[in-house]
């Protein structure tokens, strides 16, 4: 541990901090409970939820056996019923098999009803690609989520995050999902002692800068840091964006940005066709034209199932050196 | 065919007021059926609405064994459920019209009815989409310490879905206060029983995942009521969940729009030789227990309900069309 | 009389055809009896009546024919009304709920993609062209070294800064400002202080430029101008115009319009100075490199005030080919969009000469300073009373002073002369305009 100017911060994980979050909310509200797949005596797939089980109980922390659709359309149902359950789905690939129950009930119920029933449900998937799992194990899906009027999408980037959209996500009378992409598991860094709740609704700039404005979310915002440093070697400040919110998408944050920096280039781990930058790109274009310098540039991931090998993966992948290459190009004479 | 069917002629000891109040919600249901299909043919309702005519005994049968805080689910041939249920037949009229005083504020129509006084969770489209929902709320029952049951009607079409074998597992394994209604009326919209399922005994499908199941004459007001009170009862007792395949049939088509080219006329006039209502009436009749005036004055009163639902729902107002965003998100919350 | 009509059975169901009746005139019928049998897409359904009552009539007959929903096809008559008189009635379409026959959807024919020629545009980006806007920077005579040789603002903002600057535009400070470049970019100035005259409007310094800025911004000012003058070999001439015929018949004309509509006399000299051009076509024109390039177009540039301070000069297209009128409706617009920011590049860009009228400023005689690439600027002083001696007469005229600049290497005195005489006759005859 560590003090900083009075704050006593700690070292730890983005899985630790994820771990906290859960246990914390489940001691604190008694509605609170987690199901999913291998949580329990398994530890999670990820090892997020390891010890839970044995400090919690089995009625807090809930294994289900593999039944997407049935565990996530109960989840639903405890939550109509007056429960705060927190859905866990493995990953967003498997989260396919429970597509109906989140689009079909939790996105609808409350306006289907005319405003009688609101579904506070939370579930949270592991998403993304990065660890040569192939094409059924790969998908970014964040942007597909996103698109649903009715639920929340967020994606907690740093630790920060991670450790305070649960609760607030709890407390959200509507369905929220939450994205944790699973290569920032390990991912090492301080957090202060006492972090609690944060919101979910606006975007934070991480990087300050005055040259072009990189906007992203989820593991990319890492690999958009890391460009930036690249980049401010050559004179080059890049402004990060981090998004947080998919939906709903925090305008005012980025567009401000680009009123400032007059370049914006998207970070999106999603197939680039009808993906969420093309949503960001369009939005900047209707409301930001005339401060644009040079079009709005979007780096996503290559058209392809993903493929095993590492490097193959690696092309279809945003890399921070395309960033780099992507905001040199734009750019291409300094201020 | 292994399964005893229990043609269960009741050997309740009938009270009269019990009988004509049984007698009265039938026509009740059956009434209103008929005006909406009046109506349909009018253009007055749109869209799909799905009629229960022949059903009735199912759905008055099961609710006379529950109570106000209990939970029910159903389908989206829904009226039946929502009338025997209490959800004031004017309200639904006026939703069937659109009309903002309908119980979901008009924007469900025939196939989302919903009420939360009653606890009447839809109204739900999807084939099966209901299953997981009502074990949610049975779990949310069962561990918040309430004595309540849940109960979710669904058809034979739902045991086909993959939805419905989840649920039972799941049922099961959390040991769930819900009462599971299959309301067998041998036709998945078009398809025969025998076309869409390897093994028709559906109760024995559901007896598989353990929990008690059983078979009941679904044209017989008595069997189902009696079947629903020992089922209901068990369930409350803390036995877990149960299973009734209620044997019926829908008199007239699967939806408005369906020129019934799977079935023969000959059939169904067979099966309206085992109306339950017109048996039930001459059964009370044969047995003195009510008189020829009782029937009629029961059509006078059904009448007149009908009547006061038309003109509530024609006297009904359209929601102002600025209102359309709302209800997607819960209001007084950032959305 | 009751009407039974065409019932719609389905969301989709718009018509059928009436397959048959299961009843006849007479028939007593109760509510949910089956009468009729139609055929719709997805078969055949039989048709309920939900009243009781006689039928009275059988309107429409079965036969093949698509009958849309809401149409009549049998009255109902109560036990004891009397039957209706047999009628020659259509069926009687639909009622107001009725949805309307489905019509035949014309499908698109494909079209040939057109080969479009291509146009030689200007690559400028959004934010370039808002700042050349603001500046009054002539977008074709900016190099752009953005995307694909696109503008951007960078290269807007040297341009603006290798001359004098629009005092409208924010600026950005000192630091910013390149060096003047040994190679010019062939950047327009649009803004000119004309060194002889009393400044027209000071300079009213934004209330939110620093000093300092201001400064910056002469500096700019200074350096572009001096370039011109530099660049540009100047020679001017100067002449007296007698106005008064052209007032007077501007007066007349005026009694005819209403206040919107009335003429100034600015529009009598711009299209005067078009017709002269006629004249002297070498004063229309660009000095490109080292040689001139004679514009067939006539589009007059003409100097407009800004509140802040400063002058723009947006061009008036096909001056020449304008009525009065339509140079007025032209001046008032362009007035109007300069003061709202509404210019377009192309009117800041598009420019064969400028004239610049500080007559209501009480500057007599304009000595101005060219505007590159064009050869000339024609500059008129305010309209003073002034003695005149005709035919031996002496009287009092009003009198306006024309002076030309212009550029040398275009042109020379002769011809310069020439087109200030042409100016005058033109101006002599102002009905002919």
């Amino acid at each position: 541990m560590r003090t900083n100017g009075g704050t006593q911060m700690l070292e730890t994980t983005y899985r630790e901090t994820v771990r906290a979050a859960i246990r914390e909310a489940i001691l604190k509200d008694s509605r609170v409970f987690l199901m999913g797949e291998d949580v329990g005596r398994y530890g999670g797939a990820f090892g997020v939820t390891k010890g839970l089980l044995e400090e919690l109980g089995p009625e807090k922390i809930l294994d289900t056996p593999l039944s997407e659709l049935g565990f996530t359309g109960a989840g639903i149902g405890a939550a109509l019923g007056g429960m705060r359950p927190i859905v866990e789905i493995m990953t967003v690939n498997f989260s396919l098999l429970a597509a109906d129950q989140i689009l079909n009930n939790a996105a609808t119920y409350l306006h289907m009803s005319g405003g009688l029933f609101n579904v506070p449900l939370v579930i949270r998937m592991a998403t993304g690609a990065g660890r040569q799992l192939a094409a059924q194990h790969a998908h970014c899906l964040e942007g597909w989520y996103a698109h649903i009027a009715g639920i929340k999408v967020v994606t907690p980037a740093v630790l920060e995050d991670a450790r305070g959209m649960l609760w607030t996500a709890l407390e959200d009378p509507d369905p929220v999902i939450i994205f944790e992409n699973p290569t920032l598991y390990n991912m090492k860094g301080q957090l202060a002692a006492d972090a609690g709740a944060v919101d979910i609704h606006k975007a934070r700039v991480r990087r300050a800068g005055s040259d072009v404005t990189i906007i992203t979310y989820s593991a990319s915002l890492f690999k958009a840091l890391d460009a930036a440093t690249t980049l401010a070697q050559e004179g080059i400040e890049a402004e990060v964006i981090d998004l947080r919110t998919l939906r709903p998408l925090d305008d005012d944050t980025y567009l401000t940005s680009i009123a400032k920096t007059h370049r914006a280039v998207v970070v999106d781990e999603g197939w680039r066709s009808g993906s969420i930058s093309a949503e960001i790109s369009a939005r900047i274009m209707e409301k930001a034209f005339y401060e644009l310098d040079v079009p709005v540039e979007r780096i996503c991931s290559v058209e392809v199932p993903m493929p095993y090998p590492r490097h193959l993966e690696e092309a279809a992948l945003p890399q921070a050196t395309t960033i780099v290459q992507t905001v040199k190009r734009m750019v291409h004479h300094d201020g | 065919m292994t399964t005893k069917t229990a043609r269960r002629r009741a050997v309740l000891d009938i009270d009269r007021d019990h009988a004509l109040h049984l007698l009265h919600e039938m026509l009740r249901i059956r009434r209103f059926e008929e005006k909406c299909a009046e109506l349909y043919t009018a253009l007055k309702i749109r869209g799909f609405v799905h009629l229960y005519d022949g059903e009735e005994a199912c759905a008055v049968g099961v609710m006379q064994a529950l109570e106000p805080g209990d939970a029910v689910v159903a389908t989206y041939r829904d009226h039946g459920q929502a009338l025997a249920r209490g959800v004031p037949m004017n309200r639904i009229m006026a939703e069937m019209y659109g009309k903002q005083e309908g119980c979901s504020r008009g924007r469900g129509g025939s196939m989302h009815l919903f009420d939360a006084k009653t606890r009447f969770y839809g109204g739900n489209a999807i084939v099966a989409c209901g299953l997981p929902l009502a074990v949610g709320l049975a779990l949310a029952d069962k561990r918040l310490g309430r004595r309540q049951v849940t109960c979710c009607f669904h058809g034979d079409g739902a045991v086909a879905e993959g939805a419905f074998h989840e649920t039972m597992n799941l049922a099961v394994l959390w040991q769930v206060p819900a009462l599971f209604v299959c309301e067998n009326n041998l036709y998945a919209m078009g398809t025969a029983l025998r076309y869409s399922h390897a093994e028709t005994n559906l109760a024995k499908k559901a007896a598989v995942y353990g929990l008690p199941a059983e078979v009941v004459d679904g044209m017989d007001v008595l069997a189902v009521e009696a079947a629903a009170q020992k089922a209901v009862a068990a369930i409350r007792a803390g036995k877990g969940p149960y299973f009734l395949e209620l044997r019926t049939y829908r008199f007239r088509a699967h939806s408005m729009f369906d020129a019934e080219l799977y079935r023969s006329k000959e059939e169904v006039e067979e099966w309206k030789k085992r109306d339950p209502i017109t048996t039930f009436a001459r059964y009370l009749q044969e047995h003195e227990v009510i008189g020829p005036a009782d029937v009629e004055e029961l059509e006078h009163r059904v009448a007149a309900e009908v009547d006061e639902a038309v003109a509530f729902a024609e006297a009904g107002t359209w929601e102002p069309v600025e209102d359309l965003t709302r209800f997607v998100y819960s209001e007084g919350v950032r959305a | 009389m009751a009407e039974f009509r065409m019932p719609s059975l389905g969301a989709d169901m718009e018509s059928a055809a009436l397959v048959g009746w299961r009843v006849k005139p007479g028939d007593h019928v109760q509510r949910g009896d089956v009468i009729a049998d139609v055929e719709a897409d997805k078969g055949t359904f039989e048709v309920q009546i939900f009243e009781d009552g006689i039928i009275d009539q059988l309107v429409v007959q079965p036969s093949d024919t698509r009958i849309p929903v809401g149409t009549v096809l049998a009255l109902l008559r109560a036990e004891g009304e009397p039957a209706a008189q047999p009628a020659e009635r259509a069926p009687s379409r639909v009622e107001r709920l009725a949805p309307e026959e489905a019509r035949p959807v014309e499908q698109p024919v494909p079209v040939q993609p057109q080969v479009v020629p291509v146009e030689r545009r200007l690559k400028v980006s959004p934010l370039a062209r808002k700042v050349a806007a603001e500046l009054g920077i002539d977008l074709n005579t900016v190099q752009g070294t953005g995307l694909h040789g696109a503008i951007e603002r960078a290269d807007v903002e040297r341009a603006a800064e290798a001359r004098k600057l629009a005092a409208k535009a924010a600026l950005p400070p000192a630091e910013k400002a390149p060096p003047l470049a040994e190679k010019p970019p062939a950047a327009v100035v649009e803004e000119k202080a004309p060194p002889l005259t009393a400044e027209k409007a000071a300079p009213s310094a934004l209330k939110t430029k620093s000093a300092e800025q201001q400064a910056a911004m002469r500096r700019a000012i200074a350096a572009a101008m001096s370039r011109a003058n530099r660049e540009i070999p100047h020679y001017y001439l100067q002449t007296h115009i007698d106005m008064s015929r052209a007032l007077a018949w501007l007066e007349a004309e005026n009694l005819k319009r209403s206040i919107k509509q009335r003429l100034l006399p600015a529009v009598l000299l711009i299209k005067a100075v078009a017709r002269a051009l006629g004249d002297v076509p070498e004063l229309n024109g660009y000095w490109i490199d080292d040689h001139l390039e004679m514009q067939e177009a006539i589009h007059i540039a003409f100097a407009i005030s800004l509140r802040q301070g400063g002058l723009i000069t947006p061009a008036i297209h096909d001056a020449d080919l304008k009525s009065l009128d339509e140079l007025m409706e032209t001046l008032h617009d362009l007035i109007a969009r300069t003061r709202s920011g509404g210019l377009r590049s192309s009117e800041l860009t598009d420019g064969t000469i400028t004239v610049t009228n500080l007559g209501d400023m009480g500057v007599e005689t304009v000595y101005g300073v060219i505007y590159p690439p064009q050869v000339a600027l024609v500059g008129f002083g305010k309209v003073t009373e002034q003695t005149w001696v005709e035919n031996g007469m002496i009287g009092v005229r009003p009198v306006i002073t024309a002076t030309l600049a212009g550029d040398h290497r275009a042109s020379d005195g002769h011809r310069g002369g020439q087109f200030l005489d042409a100016l005058n006759r033109h101006l002599q005859e102002v009905e002919k305009l």
